[in-house]
């Protein structure tokens, strides 16, 4: 829609000035949040109750931050929200590396070794996807407790590999079926079989989804709660179940700047991961938006 | 004994039959044309024998062995995909050499074979070369290269030319026939352009819905063409189908505001005579109708008719000149001579050569002889 | 030739290895998935409360569940919520497209800070939001620091406002997202329509409301399906910027499933909200799951 066509020079000028107003009031309007984040971190609690939340810190200090990485009351001993940032990586790792093999297998089998019935074990997968989760937690803890994975780290990694397998599934089926048939059936005649043909023809020119499938898992079990909430005790609890454990504690004063750093940690990953690779970030929201 | 033998085969998906009880024999060295319309079946045949698709009924055999049952890695045959089917993530000399690599050849050994294959396609200067920056002809010449290395006993191409532009089509038909003279190995074909299959083949197998429809050799095909399909389907411009009646030894083939066309035969194939007052088709192709100073194109001897036709349109073609005339209710088209001085909408005198003529049924296509 | 005895077996091997690479997953899925839902759907028929009984109790449950005020006010949450969720990032994200779509410069700056936040948890939405809209410390107080004495924005405190503060958290979360769906919506546009109706002396507000807008339709049905499915699901930004409160205020079937569950000893009742709550989103997601995977045919 070029600007040529436009009789008026003048109010096209003012159109254009408008529409980058209302474009960066918008942009104001979502950065607002962080930037309170990040301002009242680094502010001494005084200077918050008293303040404005939108100014500058009078006073900078780095102290909630520590407060909140080693030092908080958040389980019964003072630790800091440090042990519970492991716990999500040491979940986090496994979980996306397990379930994207997985993904990646299931979406070569769905794709280039097709069988019957193989769209409806393909369309089960993908209501998986979909389901509220509340319908699985109460039998979720019973297997959880019957297996002695209760309230470990490895029962949550067992929780988001199944939970996170339709999805995964999903990119790589999608991924693959968009590659070449023949050059699958040229790599049979060629002598390789199943698993040649996916580790040395599928499997490097798999990167892009690879990447976005990783990011899209890393975010959502980084991100998860209702799992983290139910499933793990106060040894094994993710980040995001200790930062609100941490906020809506009832005891004591409320260290708002200590709140403020720590859902800056907890939200520091996936905020990385978005600032460097966004691109495949919105490719996997596009590709779990738009299915089939 | 013949060293291809596809012997009674069949191949349903589901209720659906793609293949219907195909025989073909090839002898070593021969050149296969399997061709026909899109959803013919050639593709799948060609699967079948290549082992990535699994026959319903029916033997194939390779020099005497019954190949049915083995993985197409186990088969000694190398393919060449429509699509190339490079392998993207490698360069061009390792996707020449993946399948020596797969059959475990050490990996000195494998470079002397891919710079041999490459020197005969004259691609050595393109081994480092990832897929994605060939141009097509170049990619054909690496999927051939590929198909070459392994030194098979059969190759297999599926429709290898259809994404090149028309000129590169004609220059690699010319090199894969020559390809097939230097090595003669035997090949077989998939196409779906009736020309790829004239020039190429030893033997052309014309199908349709499944079911060979003729097998035999280009001359074979082209001028003694079993059925109305065959004969439409093979040469371009397509051979005339007029609906003529049958009088005694002569056709007469209907005019508007003219007496019908009448081709007196001094003897009709004895077929014919069966059809007596009644309608047939009749098949001539638009070389034998030509003008009267072309008549160097019906050789002596040979039966032939003269008469005046009106020309509706003209299409010259360079070295010809295509006139279009109308018979039997059917555009007739005609070859005649580039240097015809006829115009459209006038008479020309036009030469039928009768030792040309073919007869086919009106109702059920099949060839009177 | 008759292939030999190993060969034969490889050749098995070879046919269903694809398959069993698959079952794994296959047997995740079914018991973890569709066991789960028998099981919880079971368990919704019987009289079970701290812990799961078997005694089948008909459908008592689902009478006492639709008994219970604090479903009624969470089912009424969920369509306020839900609705006007869905509405608003809709219209914004489509209305952020459209003016992204006028040749911006800086887009690539602007795109991803629209969309920045759906990279975050719930959570830390929730925290971040509960701050800033407490009227003692966050935007009411600002305004009056700033000399709007009389600004009052205390919605998160007020029973009958406080769901709208989830809405508000919600589609700050959400509409970036829309947005970059309704943006390559219309990147995919044909650019020869876009001239055609140029040509046809289409205006700009008539190219958009006649040509592109339309076209968009699959879109908006994606969108839909999206945001339905995270709006029915959402739990954690309630725990995390109201705890469903004041009172039971902002309740929503996924937080009050949670606590008749877990704290209140009302397995059997849990259970069947959960069983409601998966039924409404199948209602959604099967048709059109089932409409997508027809299509590709």
């Amino acid at each position: 829609m070029s600007r040529s066509t436009q009789p008026s020079f003048g109010i096209e000028k003012l159109l254009r000035a408008a529409l980058y107003s209302v474009l960066i009031l918008f942009a104001v309007y979502y950065l607002l949040p962080l930037f309170v984040m990040l301002v009242n971190s680094v502010k001494t609690l005084d200077e918050i109750r008293g303040g404005n939340m939108m100014s500058l810190p009078e006073v900078f200090t780095f102290e909630p931050w520590l407060v909140a990485w080693s030092k908080a009351q958040i389980g019964v001993e003072p630790t800091g929200l440090s042990p519970y940032f492991i716990n999500s990586i040491m979940m986090v790792v496994p979980a996306v590396t397990i379930s994207t093999a997985l993904g990646a297998l299931n979406g070569y089998v769905l794709t280039k070794w097709r069988f019957p019935g193989d769209k409806i074990i393909f369309g089960l997968m993908l209501f998986a996807c979909f389901i509220p989760f509340q319908i699985v937690l109460i039998p979720m803890a019973r297997v959880l407790g019957i297996i002695g994975m209760a309230g470990t780290t490895s029962g949550l990694v067992l929780v988001h590999v199944v939970y996170g397998l339709g999805f995964t599934t999903l990119f790589f089926r999608n991924y693959y079926a968009a590659f070449p048939d023949e050059l699958i059936k040229a790599a049979k005649m060629d002598g390789a079989g199943f698993w040649r043909t996916f580790t040395r023809i599928l499997l490097p020119s798999s990167g892009p989804i690879i990447v976005v499938t990783v990011i899209w898992q890393f975010t959502n079990i980084w991100n998860d709660f209702l799992f983290g909430a139910s499933f793990a005790d106060f040894d094994s609890m993710p980040m995001t179940v200790a930062l609100n454990n941490l906020v809506s504690s009832s005891t004591g004063v409320k260290e708002y700047n200590v709140h403020f750093a720590g859902a800056v940690l907890a939200a520091l990953p996936t905020l990385v991961v978005y600032v460097v690779s966004g691109r495949y970030f919105v490719r996997g929201l596009m590709a779990g938006a738009v299915k089939g | 004994m013949s060293f291809l033998q596809i012997d009674k085969v069949c191949k349903s998906f589901g209720t659906i039959k793609v293949l219907r009880d195909i025989s073909l024999d090839v002898e070593e060295g021969g050149f296969l044309v399997l061709v026909g319309p899109s959803g013919c079946g050639k593709s799948t045949l060609l699967n079948t024998i290549a082992g990535l698709e699994k026959l319903t009924t029916g033997e194939i055999r390779i020099d005497g062995n019954v190949i049915d049952d083995l993985p197409p890695s186990e088969r000694n045959i190398a393919m060449v995909f429509q699509s190339y089917a490079l392998y993207p993530n490698m360069n061009v000399g390792q996707n020449i050499a993946f399948g020596l690599e797969m059959r475990g050849m050490p990996k000195d050994e494998r470079d002397v074979k891919v710079r041999d294959v490459a020197k005969t396609l004259q691609i050595e200067h393109l081994l480092d070369r990832k897929p994605g920056q060939l141009s097509g002809g170049q990619r054909q010449r690496v999927a051939m290269g590929r198909a070459l290395v392994r030194n098979p006993q059969l190759f297999l191409f599926d429709e290898p030319l259809s994404n090149l532009d028309a000129k590169l089509r004609v220059d690699m038909r010319t090199e894969i026939k020559r390809m097939h003279q230097t090595l003669g190995t035997t090949i077989v074909y998939v196409t779906h352009d009736q020309i790829e299959a004239m020039t190429l083949g030893t033997r052309i197998a014309v199908l349709k819905d499944g079911i060979v429809q003729q097998y035999g050799t280009p001359a074979e095909i082209y001028n003694d063409p079993s059925n109305l399909f065959v004969a439409d389907f093979m040469g371009s411009p397509a051979m005339n189908l007029i609906p003529a009646v049958v009088r005694g030894n002569a056709v007469e083939m209907a005019r508007t505001g003219e007496n019908p066309l009448v081709l007196d035969f001094k003897q009709l194939p004895g077929d014919v005579a069966a059809y007596e007052g009644r309608n047939i088709i009749v098949g001539i192709r638009p070389e034998a109708i030509t003008d009267a100073d072309n008549r160097a194109l019906v050789r002596d001897g040979q039966q032939a008719v003269t008469a005046s036709c009106l020309i509706d349109v003209v299409e010259p073609a360079g070295a010809d000149i295509f006139a279009i005339t109308s018979l039997g209710g059917k555009e007739v088209v005609t070859r005649l001579h580039q240097d015809w001085s006829g115009q459209a909408n006038q008479h020309a005198e036009l030469v039928f050569n009768l030792e040309k003529v073919v007869f086919f049924d009106p109702e059920s296509g099949i060839r009177l002889r | 030739m008759q292939p030999s005895l190993p060969s034969k077996a490889q050749a098995t091997l070879r046919e269903v290895l694809p398959r069993l690479v698959l079952s794994p997953s296959l047997f995740l899925i079914l018991l973890f998935v569709y066991g789960f839902i028998i099981y919880t759907g079971y368990l919704s028929l019987t009289d079970s409360r701290m812990l799961p009984s078997y005694e089948l109790d008909g459908f008592g449950n689902y009478t006492k569940l639709w008994g219970q005020r604090n479903w009624l006010i969470a089912l009424q949450n969920l369509a306020i919520f839900g609705i006007l969720y869905i509405a608003i990032c809709s219209v914004l994200g489509l209305v952020l497209a459209i003016l992204l779509d006028q040749k911006i410069r800086g887009e690539g700056i602007l795109r991803p800070i629209y969309l920045y936040p759906m990279a975050l948890s719930f959570i830390v939405t929730g925290t971040a939001w509960k701050w800033f809209l407490d009227p003692g410390l966050g935007l009411e107080n600002t305004m009056h620091l700033w000399g709007w004495e009389s600004f009052t924005f205390n919605w998160i405190k007020d029973r009958n406002m406080a769901i709208y503060t989830v809405v508000i958290a919600a589609v700050w979360q959400s509409s970036g997202f829309v947005m970059a769906m309704f943006l390559a919506g219309l990147r995919g546009i044909d650019s020869e329509i876009l001239k055609a109706a140029q040509m046809d002396g289409a205006s700009r507000w008539s190219l958009y409301t006649r040509i592109v807008i339309p076209q968009l339709r699959p879109v908006f049905l994606s969108a839909f399906v999206v945001l339905a499915h995270l709006a029915i699901k959402a739990y954690d930004l309630v725990i995390a910027l109201t705890n469903g409160g004041p009172g039971r205020a902002t309740e929503l079937p996924a937080t009050f499933m949670y606590s008749y569950t877990f704290t209140r000893n009302q397995m059997g009742v849990g259970a069947s909200s959960a069983v409601i709550m998966l039924a409404m989103i199948a209602s959604i997601i099967v048709p059109y799951l089932y409409s997508e995977l027809r299509e590709r045919r």
